[in-house]
């Protein structure tokens, strides 16, 4: 009887411990996340006044405006012409059920240029930018490169993080607005070539269907995405840990959080336009 | 008296990671023109030491004069221009691996200095040659030089800006022992060339005999013995013994790194 008596406490005594155990690990992690949360905002902060103060790295600029803009043309290019196609063919098999394949063009063109173009092309360049930006920092951070800069009187958030971040803000609209225009021609192809519709109907339907807002919304979510992406990429490379570790798991945050921050900034900045 | 030949002191400076003790009140002082040498074993603190001086890290607590006026209260601008006076060889090179040697030395002159690319890479040139590298170096990345003529690529862009006070942690690590003289001797030389004080960090016992004034030892995160290099083997303290000796039995336990 007073065998099971103590036992039974203490089983209770461990998994109240347990429990306990629990609870901290729970406030440990979530004290981390606001701490990280409050150290990303600070950096965030950081990178964008100075980019309003001198001295302006623009050799390094024009480097990342050909890196990331120009050479992601092809994957965003690719990735919004599947994209249009698939739309195209999608809708064909869901609305000739209820007669309304007319309405093909319309959906591709909303599609596109509001939701598709900029998320795609977003996460594309994350894996693409985001990855090799956290990479190249990192490996800077770990070599003491960072240091060096330093001790040679150049501010490293000039150097390296203002170019990164402002020219992937401003190039991140351009793609996507090529994005929109291809996206928008692989639905033409899919429609025109294989579902038989005319193609001067296809093209004026788009044309009279599409509303300035729809373009410019997703250019907006574009910047925020572009910002996103260059700005993970910079924070977790810049605060990597030592060792090739260090910079490989920099590399996967960047990617990661920067996917994650996209597709709640949509849903947000979706809201913020459309209702 | 003191205070005119004194460049850097440091007074009970405090540093840890988490709950890792690193420096547990490091006292030290330079004299202005004198070469002081840092000796100690692997992860004793002597990089943090360093960086702690540069601002590349914050030290938790102490004080840290340099020039008389304590770095850690600067901020912002006035910090910086402290920071202009400092030249700093890295342990690793740290060399830009996207830009070219020349840009490398240059880097100070262009973005510190303010000169333009034609003036800083006649100098950046000259620095090259007073290192022994040829002009044809000059054009090559960093990734493509051996250990060696990195490390004198390093040497060089430390120097390339005249600073008043030049840090070389660990400079001879990694190269072999001719290669390792060769940058004994271009320190020797740069150092009395600038007039600069010299703070290095080394664990090569050739390399402290041949460029130290003064030595320090570091052990547990305290300098445990100073002095000239000549009384280095008389110290009569046991620790700098062993160190200086080599030897794996004495004071210094074999788990000691913290
Ligand atoms: N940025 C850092 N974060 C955490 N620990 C560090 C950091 N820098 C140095 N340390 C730790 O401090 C100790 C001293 O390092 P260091 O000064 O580099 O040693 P050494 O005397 O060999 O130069 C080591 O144990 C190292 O792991
Ligand atoms: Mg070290």
């Amino acid at each position: 009887m007073s065998d099971f008596k103590s036992a039974s406490l203490e089983t209770a005594r461990h998994i109240s411990g347990r429990a306990l155990d629990l609870c901290a690990m729970i406030g440990h992690s979530v004290m981390q996340f606001f701490g990280s949360v409050g150290r990303l905002t600070e950096f965030a902060g950081k990178a964008v006044a100075h980019v309003f103060m001198p001295p302006w790295f623009f050799k390094q600029m024009g480097r990342q405006f050909v890196d990331i803009g120009y050479y992601s043309l092809a994957v965003v290019g690719l990735t919004a012409l599947f994209s249009g196609m698939v739309l195209a063919l999608q809708s064909y098999t869901g609305f000739s059920r209820f007669n309304a394949e007319g309405a093909i063009a319309n959906v591709v063109a909303l599609s596109i240029t509001r939701e598709l173009a900029p998320v795609l092309a977003g996460l594309m360049v994350a894996g693409r930018i985001g990855a090799s930006i956290a990479a190249e920092i990192g490996t800077m951070r770990v070599t003491e490169q960072i240091d060096a800069l330093t001790t040679l009187s150049v501010n490293p958030m000039k150097y390296l993080v203002v170019p990164r971040v402002f020219a992937g803000t401003v190039i991140m609209p351009f793609l996507v607005l090529v994005a929109d225009i291809i996206g928008i021609f692989g639905g033409f192809i899919v429609a025109v070539f294989k579902l038989g519709f005319g193609p001067y109907t296809y093209i004026e339907q788009t044309w009279n269907f599409l509303e300035w807002n729809d373009v410019a919304s997703g250019l907006v979510k574009a910047a925020v995405f572009g910002f996103i992406v260059t700005l993970m990429g910079c924070y977790n490379g810049y605060n990597s840990a030592r060792g090739a570790q260090g910079v490989g798991a920099a590399t996967t945050n960047a990617v990661v959080s920067a996917s994650i921050l996209i597709l709640i900034f949509n849903y947000l900045l979706t809201q913020m336009f459309f209702s | 008296m003191t205070e005119a030949t004194t460049k850097i002191e440091l007074r009970d400076v405090r540093k840890s990671f988490g709950d890792k003790l690193v420096l547990r009140g490091v006292d030290l002082k330079v004299e202005k023109g004198k070469s002081m040498v840092i000796i100690g074993g692997s992860g004793t603190g002597k990089s943090v030491t360093l960086k702690c001086v540069l601002g590349l890290l914050n030290a938790d607590g102490g004080e840290i004069n340099v020039d008389g006026q304590d770095v850690c209260k600067l901020r912002g601008r006035k910090r910086e221009e402290q920071m202009k006076k400092f030249g700093m060889l890295f342990q690793g090179g740290a060399l830009f691996d996207s830009l070219p040697v020349w840009e490398n030395v240059a880097f100070g002159l262009i973005h510190g200095k303010r000169m333009t690319r034609e003036e800083a890479r006649v100098i950046a040139i000259e620095k090259l040659k007073a290192v022994g590298l040829g002009e044809k170096v000059s054009t090559l990345l960093p990734a493509e030089l051996s250990g060696g003529m990195q490390k004198r690529v390093s040497l060089a862009r430390a120097i390339a800006t005249n600073p008043d006070i030049i840090f070389f942690d660990e400079p001879t690590t990694g190269l072999d022992p001719i290669m390792a003289d060769v940058i004994n001797e271009l320190i020797v030389q740069c150092v009395k060339d600038l007039g600069a004080t010299a703070l290095s960090i080394t664990h090569d016992m050739a390399s402290v005999r041949k460029i130290a004034d003064d030595v320090a030892m570091i052990y547990e995160g305290r300098i445990i013995w100073t002095g000239p290099v000549a009384d280095l083997d008389h110290s009569g303290n046991p620790y700098v013994d062993q160190f200086i000796h080599g030897r794996a039995d004495g004071p210094i336990g074999r788990n000691t790194a913290i």
